[in-house]
């Protein structure tokens, strides 16, 4: 075959995969990503049986543990409204009040479940430890 | 000494400019005194980074709190360790640390290259220089290491507990080393695009660098894997964080770098590959630094929310938009010498290789900025976990397995009948047996991706050990040395393509303790009491009895758990969670120190065939009766002794000796609290694994790593010399090649010459 046309092949085999590679990982990206919902649109769009993202800051004072369930409160960043979570299992280290997480919740009546293992926590720049001078 | 330090970095920053300018007029003119000059500038670079480098570390080993990035991550109490390592922990400090690792390494390249490439040294210095403006800058402009305050406090902040390990001293500085050490080839091939010389002189005066620049970063993505392993508490090494993904991709670009390089140098082909490729490392690498320091994707690794994205964001976009420019510029010079011969050869495999890990590049930048791409689309932030990359990483991931066990042992050229046979008998039949072995003796087959990628690492493991075995045999024929001696000294005389070898042997053994550690684990989350069982995979965790430690540093809750298989003892975990301090007052005298940052100590026995990994997450809510009652106590003591005080008008030098005697029975109080976590136990959490092969992952990067440092260690001089000797007969080969071709003579299908010159 003449060289020329096979490299032409070549090209045309090696860009429809990349072609195919690139549109599978917009649709599978696309599909696969969910909407991350502050407390505020949690609240108005949460529908029995659906999960949900919730982002947002946990609340100073509502970290409570009741037996193997943590509940705490994550803020709406911008409104004064929380949305009540009640979470099972491991808690990531840097997870405190104040601090900016991620859960996946269900609605089960005024409040959500988090589901096992979706708490994530973005860690802190800085420690503040206590002050000897206190 | 913070006010010499800030005019170091001011100084710095007029060094940069002054060789920025001194590089490129000597460049333009031809004046080697100007050219001389700017290499001279960056020595003095590397100098003024080193002295300003040097008085910060000074200033966190002494505890001068005067210097705000001092008493934000350090404090008296922090380990000595750990206070060398906190420079780093901070934006501004580990600024400083990257623009004086590029200066060195920056000084080390040009030093070397100071009577070669002549031509491109002024440019490549320019670029270095621009880099270190652009960080000097940072560190003045917005990010001051050397920032003071006029009242320093008693006390610092300390290092966030989750940075207390012993990898912080190595793997911030090994990532930094990675990501300064890939400017080196960008620098390098900006200048060969300016200059248009784009023979392999910039690839030959680099690629050192390259290789220790992918070692470092492969260096680093390990440590923090393993840092994660056995600190985080979450019992993963790798959760496709938008930080790990950043250190990722351009070690991925990279080792597609390193590859089709030889290519280039061999046959003169793909140099705009090459070009494009280790442009785009070096803006991944500036895109890595940046996704850590803008907080612009959720990370738990980011150094938060700062005002340092839109500087990056203005480099990153100069050098995307600078590449593309010379690229398609010079894209006359970038034709290839020569083609591909056939699909059926080593530049083939080598090519799909670079086509396979770029895919992977692709993918996770692709997946990794999608929160950012979708936001910007359709207004909404979405989020797409690690499901997301795992349809296209792992297929990727075993083609490119099956491509390092085809690449060392397929020909040159053009792959013949005799060639397969003689080099692919073994390492498929091994792979055969091997799958065979799997299905009868193993579950393996309910796992089909884990079972392919078992069998693809035999056949690279195979492969290699076949490459390995016939050198040392061939060099026993003819030097009767004994056959350890002889597999010494054949790597040693061509370490470039050994150390490769032996890169792909670790990385077979790598993936196959990542497919099994993640297709086979056993993980459960279960709420046990003193004396209770779970049981995991074969395996039953007995929860023995609790423990408790106080310490001026922290406070830690956990648990004993005795392991055993059918009845036999196997060991004892021991793991605990420790709460640090909180400085915020308002949460109690007593509950601060129940309520602060926590950290996991993860009870793990590691073993070749299977890791016991143990983590307790102990709930304290049984002890809040009492911290609140202690609250109310002390908090009354405390402001019962301080109206005294002030009445009293007590000089405050004086009134850490009057409330010592209260913080006294305060930590006496928590002692007897934290004892009830043992006297009255209760039922907690854990997180209990049973990981296969997790040890191999270890294994497999430390064999990469060797494998690395034997490409990267020098050739001896006698090998050097023949290397260039073949390396001129091959220059010449290409260049009367290309004149037959020219001049429609036939051209020889192969050359004999071509086999041996791996080494070059």
């Amino acid at each position: 075959m003449d060289p020329s046309r096979k490299r032409l092949i070549r090209l045309t085999v090696a860009l429809t995969a990349a072609l195919l590679l690139a549109s599978a990982l917009i649709y599978t990206s696309f599909a696969a990503g969910r909407d991350e919902l502050t407390a505020s649109q949690l609240l108005q769009r949460a529908r029995p049986g659906q999960s949900y993202i919730l982002a947002g800051t946990v609340v100073n004072g509502s970290v409570k543990w009741q037996g193997q369930v943590l509940t705490f409160r994550v803020r709406d960043p911008k409104l004064h409204v929380s949305a009540l979570v009640h979470y099972s299992g491991i808690v990531p280290d840097p997870f405190r009040q104040g601090r900016a997480v991620l859960v996946t919740v269900s609605p089960q009546g005024s409040s959500f479940i988090g589901q096992q293992d979706s708490l994530t926590t973005k860690c802190p720049s800085k420690y503040q430890a206590a002050s000897a001078s206190e | 000494m913070a006010l010499i330090g800030r005019a170091l970095l001011i100084l710095g920053l007029g060094v940069c400019a002054y060789g920025i300018g001194a590089s490129v007029y000597g460049g333009r003119s031809g004046r080697r005194e100007y050219v001389d000059s700017g290499r001279r500038a960056v020595y003095a670079l590397a100098l003024l980074m080193t002295a300003a480098f040097a008085i910060l570390e000074s200033a966190f080993l002494r505890s001068d709190f005067s210097y705000n990035v001092v008493a934000g991550h350090s404090s008296t109490t922090t380990p000595t360790f750990y206070k060398a390592a906190a420079a780093w922990s901070s934006q501004e400090g580990s600024l400083l640390l990257w623009v004086w690792l590029l200066s060195l390494w920056s000084s080390l390249i040009l030093f070397l290259t100071r009577k070669r490439v002549r031509e491109l040294a002024p440019y490549a210095t320019a670029v270095l220089l621009g880099f270190g403006a652009f960080f000097t800058s940072l560190t003045v402009f917005f990010a001051n290491p050397f920032a003071t305050t006029a009242s320093p406090p008693g006390e610092g902040a300390g290092l966030d507990p989750l940075l207390l390990h012993p990898s912080m001293m190595i793997h911030p500085p090994m990532l930094y080393s990675g990501y300064t050490l890939l400017t080196m080839p960008f620098a390098f091939a900006v200048a060969a695009l300016v200059t248009g010389r784009l023979g392999a002189d910039w690839i030959a005066v680099t690629r050192r660098f390259a290789l220790a620049g992918w070692l470092f970063l492969g260096i680093g993505i390990l440590l923090g894997a393993r840092w994660s392993y056995t600190e985080l508490g979450w019992g993963g090494y790798w959760g496709w964080d938008a930080v790990e993904n950043a250190a990722l991709m351009p070690w991925l670009a990279l080792t597609a770098f390193i590859h089709s390089i030889m290519i280039q140098e061999k046959r003169g082909m793909l140099k705009i590959w090459n070009a494009s490729l280790i442009l785009t490392s070096g803006t991944l690498a500036i895109l890595g630094t940046f996704l850590v320091r803008s907080g612009v994707l959720d990370s738990i690794h980011a150094f938060g929310a700062s005002t340092l994205g839109i500087p990056f964001v203005i480099l990153i976009a100069a050098m995307v938009f600078g590449s593309v420019g010379l690229v398609v510029w010079r894209r006359e010079h970038l034709r290839s010498e020569a083609h591909l011969d056939s699909l059926l050869s080593r530049e083939a495999v080598f090519l799909f290789q670079n086509l396979v890990l770029v895919s992977m590049v692709f993918v996770i930048f692709w997946v990794t900025f999608f929160p950012l791409i979708s936001e910007a689309v359709t207004g909404t932030k979405v989020s797409v976990g690690p499901p997301a990359f795992r349809p296209f990483i792992v297929p990727l991931a075993l083609v490119l397995v099956l491509l390092s066990g085809i690449g060392p042992i397929i020909a040159w050229r053009r792959v013949t009948a005799a060639n397969l046979r003689r080099n692919f008998t073994v390492p498929a039949a091994v792979a055969l047996a091997t799958l065979v072995a799997l299905l009868v003796f193993s579950s393996s087959a309910s796992r089909p991706f884990a079972l392919v990628m078992f069998v693809l690492g035999a056949f690279v493991l195979a492969s290699v050990a076949q490459e390995l075995w016939r050198g040392t045999a061939a060099r026993r024929a003819t030097t009767g040395e004994l056959p350890p001696v002889a597999l010494g000294r054949l790597m040693r005389r061509n370490r470039r393509r050994y150390g490769g070898y032996v890169v792909h042997a670790g990385l077979a053994v790598l993936l196959i303790g990542v497919a099994a550690s993640s297709s086979f684990a056993h993980s459960s989350d279960v709420y046990l009491k003193p004396g209770q069982t779970a049981t995991i995979g074969a395996y039953q965790f007995h929860y023995v009895r609790p423990t408790a430690a106080v310490s001026p540093q922290k406070l830690s809750f956990g648990a004993v758990l005795d392991v055993s298989q059918h009845g036999h003892h196997v060991t004892t975990l021991t793991t605990s969670r420790g709460f640090y301090p909180a400085q915020d007052v308002t949460l109690g005298v007593l509950g601060r120190f129940f309520d602060g940052q926590a950290d996991s100590n993860v009870g793990l026995r590691a073993g070749l065939t299977k890791d016991l990994w143990a983590v307790a997450n102990p709930d304290l809510s049984p002890l809040q009766p009492l911290i609140d009652q202690g609250d109310k106590i002390f908090g009354a003591a405390v402001i019962s002794t301080m109206n005294q005080m002030v009445a009293k008008h007590v000089p405050r030098s004086e009134a850490d000796a009057i409330l010592a005697p209260l913080w006294q029975k305060r930590d006496q109080a928590i002692a007897g609290i934290a004892a009830r976590y043992i006297s009255h136990p209760w039922a907690i959490n854990f997180r209990l694994i049973v990981s296969p092969l997790v040890t191999w992952l270890w294994l497999g990067a430390l064999i990469m790593a060797v494998g690395g440092l034997i490409a990267l260690w020098p050739v001896p001089a006698p090998a050097r010399r023949r290397a260039r000797v073949a390396q001129r007969s091959d220059r010449s080969e290409r260049s009367e090649r290309s004149e037959r071709v020219g001049s429609g003579a036939p051209v020889p299908a192969g050359s004999a010459s071509l086999a041996v010159r791996e080494q070059v």
